[in-house]
């Protein structure tokens, strides 16, 4: 079994309204030197292990979890340590 | 004219989308479930507003993998009228059938008012009984109406008139090039943030959105016609 953690970001090119509402309070909190905030999301997947992973992983960031016309997407894959 | 309307679990305009065809037009309407695969023997889907399972990863992102989506997008393939409005439109978006995808209001807040919104284009289906040009009222509610696409698709849009309302007053959303609502290429695929439905009786006080719902009835009663004699 393996751990696969996939961080969506929105693409740079895409204003995001929350991040930049995050860096007005932040800004306001006396942290003027926080330029930039964006915000994503961060999703884990416990998958069963096989060769063909990455290309499942892939193919599920793509179809489900990302939006790829605002949003890009990376993972990592992980041994998972059962209890 | 027979109409479709989809129900998702969280869809919750399904009954004033069923009510403007059944009352509004005085035509036949059915509720189709979500579940459901076939979508035979309609000549005009809607799919209507609401917060379809519960706008759990991205608006739209989950109903788009439902049962019925093959047979919706079977339909736009086939050149039947798909009207999508508010959390419709962003499902037509996450199907493809529409290009773009739709962000938080720019402000953060679920706005819920009437606006003005322009007829950019009234030589579609869904438009011909509007004048070019012409200022219509019609409601918006919603969180994530905010349209955005890149540049090469906003210039395809303006290019092949896909733009068919846009907000005529102060732009409510922050939505690119103040777009309300767009087609596909063909033009038989409509997503709008704007509710008709919530404007079809005189009753609520404006009717504005009827003759959205009339016109897709015309253009269908027109192919039935050109149907008839060829």
């Amino acid at each position: 079994m393996k751990k696969v953690k996939v961080y969506i970001t929105l693409k740079e090119s895409v204003l995001d309204p929350q991040g930049q509402a995050v860096m007005q309070s932040l800004h306001n909190m006396n942290y003027p030197d926080v330029q930039d905030v964006r915000i994503g999301k961060y999703i884990e997947l416990q998958m069963e292990d096989g060769a063909d992973i990455a290309q499942k992983v892939d193919a599920i960031c793509d179809r489900l979890l990302a939006n790829t016309v605002i949003e890009n997407y990376r993972y990592e894959i992980e041994e998972e340590v059962r209890s | 004219m027979k109409t479709a309307v989809i129900v998702f679990p969280g869809s919750n305009c399904d009954q004033d989308m069923y009510y403007a065809i059944k009352d509004g037009l005085g035509e036949d309407v059915d509720y189709v479930w979500h579940a459901e695969t076939s979508l035979d023997g309609y000549d005009a889907i809607m799919i209507p507003g609401g917060f379809s399972y519960g706008d759990y990863l991205r608006c739209g992102a989950i109903a788009r993998f439902a049962g019925i989506m093959p047979a919706v997008i079977k339909a736009a393939e086939e050149g039947k009228p798909v009207l999508g409005v508010c959390n419709g439109f962003q499902i037509l978006l996450e199907a493809g059938l529409l290009p773009g995808a739709l962000l938080k209001n720019k402000n953060l807040k679920f706005i819920c008012e009437t606006v003005p919104l322009k007829t950019e284009n009234n030589q579609t289906m869904f438009t011909s009984l509007y004048k070019e040009g012409e200022i219509i009222r019609i409601p918006i509610a919603h969180g994530e109406g905010n349209y955005y696409c890149d540049d090469e698709t906003l210039a395809e849009l303006k290019a092949n008139h896909q733009i068919v309302f846009t907000y005529a007053g102060e732009n409510p959303n922050g939505s690119r090039a103040d777009i309300a609502g767009i087609t596909n290429r063909n033009g038989n695929v409509l997503g709008m943030m704007p509710h008709p439905e919530r404007a079809a009786d005189a009753m609520l006080g404006n009717k504005d959105g009827l003759r959205l719902f009339q016109s897709i009835l015309n253009h269908w009663r027109d192919s039935v016609h050109a149907n008839c004699i060829s």
